[in-house]
């Protein structure tokens, strides 16, 4: 029975929109897979010798931010993390027997890739510890451990996914206990690490982890079998609807009537909710790069753009495809195509500004850094915006608004062409900046990305005439590829 | 109003659509019967240029659609759900398409309470989004959506499927208003043979992508076309 749940899972990859479309995208994913799982286990190797040479010890450091770790893989897994009920819809009512189905399901979970993906760091990481003189059993034990603690994420997520919100509470407990160890107040490691280390140490402990996860997952079975009903577990939760006229709009005509509209499909669906949030953590991408003097300077300008386009890398990379489900209404109605792409851009560029605002806090590296940002803003403005939108016009992959799955990095929407248009939103800057660095200083630098954003802003309505041109042209493969849904 | 010259759609070699002239008046009512597979749906999407014709063209109103975006403004339809929006209120959807077809919220106000009955208390003012209204509730927001700005092409696939049998007759009370109307020219699509046959003034039968009848509706239509059908 259960090599039937295969043979539908291996359907449902293989045929999902625009996986199966051609043999070098295949390729290209293929290689992207392969390069990052060797970044990972490359820091899971490089790991114990980088703490080594800063005579830290490798295992124990590890341990003292576990809690972090998986406070944050917790965060990560409620933000974007799906969990697989819909498809069990139509097994319901075949001779499968309700076990089956839930374990099944909840099997599935366990190949996500939220989970795998930390084996990539963890096994080679352990490897390296046996390796180099540690206790074998131990160290096994310790891996045991905390992959169970992975999987306890794992079925948490699951159980706590229904409530909304509750990715706040979590990251609240995270700032708060990280908080209280930055000032010196009150350190949550000194607790957590004896622990962690014990699963090493103390031969037996890693059973709690692993007792604990059995008792989790018996738990998770359980509601999920009772929960098995169309009005219960398996049904959609209805929202309360509000009718909103954001009459204030209307001044803006057509632009107006669009940007009603995106303003309601960011606040009513899930996917887009997820979005937003994710372009707020964007805004602290730059506290990786300032105040870091092993970072080179000239990625400065890297930090610089990203710090301000978090909504036009994970918002605008998608238009139109959050349009998708009824692309078809859009493409009867009298719509000018120049005002659609017109009122995306201005979400965009509202977003950028706003998000200029808020980095203001980077004065307090100086207001250099600030400038940075702010050119940086000015770039997104006047190339990005246009880039994104472009890409667009390529991105055929239709957005499921109500599910917050692959919100970022979706694998389904990785594509060649949008690829390549993402490219020179961060080489380019970065050449120009380094150019200027080269000869001269970083002034010159900042006036040569700032003076690409404002050409790129003067020849707005030119680049604009191109967009459009290029979804008129994408128009007929646009409307078939979104026709096929999840 | 509509005419069509040697259209015919291919996929992959199978042709799905083959009409070599058809000429829709002004004004008429215009049924478009057949089986599943029969190419209904593909002709309206060609009429609406969600996908190209593999030869020939639609010319709407002096318009042919696949080069000239003009049709827009005077064409309403509504094939699927796909052409509502989910997470608007049936409201919210009705003055976005209002504000498209430049009606203000006085005229798209009149037009609801004109079809407050259709709606049959279960639309408007119900708090809920269009995406979590049954699929003959999301039927009934699509079809008055059609009629926002007083078009003169209205184009409906399948406005019969899903609805309750209240809403039916009201439904072709609706059409027939439509039909009556000289300035109107009304295509639906059915496989209900005895729907179409009450609302149209004219009926066409698709097999296989062909046009294989193609009658001015009479007593004795129905009897025809059931015969027709019959196997």
């Amino acid at each position: 029975m259960i090599k039937k749940f295969i043979y539908l899972e291996w359907k449902a990859f293989s045929r999902s929109a625009s996986f199966g479309a051609s043999m070098a995208m295949k390729v290209l994913i293929g290689f992207f897979m392969v390069y990052f799982s060797i970044i990972f286990i490359g820091a899971g190797v490089g790991a114990f010798y980088f703490l080594k040479k800063m005579n830290l010890e490798p295992l124990v450091t590890i341990n003292k931010f576990l809690i972090y770790y998986f406070l944050f893989d917790l965060v990560i897994r409620l933000l974007m993390q799906a969990i697989p009920v819909l498809n069990i819809k139509p097994l319901l009512i075949l001779p499968f027997k309700k076990p089956t189905i839930v374990h099944f399901s909840l099997g599935k979970t366990a190949l996500s890739f939220f989970n795998w993906v930390h084996g990539l760091f963890f096994i080679p990481f352990s490897i390296v510890l046996i390796l180099e003189g540690y206790d074998v059993v131990g160290i096994v034990f310790w891996l045991i451990a905390v992959f169970s603690l992975i999987y306890i994420n794992n079925f948490l997520n699951i159980i706590l996914s229904n409530i909304d919100k509750l990715f706040v509470v979590f990251v609240g407990i995270a700032l708060a206990f990280a908080a209280a160890q930055y000032y010196k107040l009150f350190d949550i490691t000194v607790f957590t690490t004896p622990f962690f280390q014990g699963f090493y140490d103390i031969e037996g402990l890693f059973l709690i982890p692993v007792l604990g996860l059995v008792g989790l997952y018996l738990f998770t079975f359980k509601y999920f079998k009772s929960n098995l009903f169309l009005d219960a577990g398996l049904s959609k939760k209805e929202d309360i609807a509000t009718t909103e006229n954001l009459s204030w709009l209307n001044q803006f005509g057509t632009l107006g009537t669009f940007l009603k509209n995106d303003i309601k499909l960011i606040k009513r669906n899930k996917r887009s909710k997820t979005t937003i949030i994710m372009s707020f953590f964007f805004l602290f991408y730059g506290l990786i790069f300032f105040g870091n003097s092993h970072q080179p300077v000239v990625m400065h300008i890297f930090a610089g753009i990203f710090v301000s386009g978090g909504f036009l890398f994970v918002f605008g990379q998608f238009v139109p495809s959050w349009d998708s489900s009824y692309y078809q209404l859009m493409m009867t109605q009298n719509i000018p195509y120049r005002g659609y792409i017109t009122a995306k851009w201005w979400l965009i560029v509202i977003a950028t500004f706003v998000s200029t605002i808020i980095a203001s806090f980077y004065l307090f590296y100086g207001w250099e850094i600030y400038l940075t940002i702010v050119v940086g803003a000015i770039y997104n403005i006047g190339v990005n915006s246009h880039l994104v939108l472009l890409g667009g016009a390529f991105t055929k992959t239709p957005i499921d608004l109500s599910s917050a799955g692959g919100a970022f990095g979706d694998k389904k929407a990785f594509n060649v062409n949008t690829m390549l248009l993402s490219l020179p939103k961060i080489l380019l800057p970065l050449a120009l900046y380094g150019l200027g660095l080269y000869l001269g200083d970083k002034t010159l630098g900042l006036i040569l990305v700032a003076g690409a954003g404002v050409l790129g802003f003067i020849f707005k309505d030119k680049v604009f005439s191109l967009i459009e041109k290029r979804y008129k042209i994408e128009k007929y493969s646009t409307i078939s590829a979104y026709k096929q849904k999840n | 109003m509509i005419q069509v010259n040697q259209l015919s759609k291919k996929y992959n070699g199978t042709t799905v659509l083959n009409i070599n002239n058809l000429e829709i008046p002004k004004g008429q009512s215009f049924g478009l019967v057949g089986n599943n597979g029969a190419g209904k749906t593909t002709f309206f999407s060609l009429l609406l240029d969600l996908i190209q014709p593999s030869t020939g063209n639609i010319i709407n109103n002096d318009i042919q659609v696949n080069t000239n975006e003009n049709w827009k403004s005077f064409t309403g339809s509504f094939l699927d759900e796909s052409f509502l929006i989910g997470y608007l209120t049936p409201e919210e959807y009705f003055y976005f398409i209002g504000d498209l077809r430049h009606q203000n919220k006085a005229d798209i106000d009149a037009l609801l309470a004109q079809h407050e009955e259709f709606f049959n208390g279960e639309i408007l003012n119900n708090k809920k989004y269009l995406r979590d209204l049954s699929k003959g509730n999301q039927k009934k927001v699509g079809i008055i959506a059609t009629l926002i700005g007083n078009p003169e092409v209205v184009i409906l696939d399948e406005p019969f499927a899903n609805l309750d049998p209240t809403t039916v007759s009201r439904l072709k009370k609706i059409i027939k208003d439509l039909a009556d109307n000289p300035n109107v020219t009304v295509l639906v699509s059915s496989h209900d043979l005895q729907h179409t046959v009450e609302v149209c003034d004219r009926i066409v039968a698709l097999n296989k992508g062909e046009i294989v009848k193609d009658i001015q509706t009479s007593r004795e239509t129905l009897q025809e076309l059931e015969l027709f059908f019959a196997v």
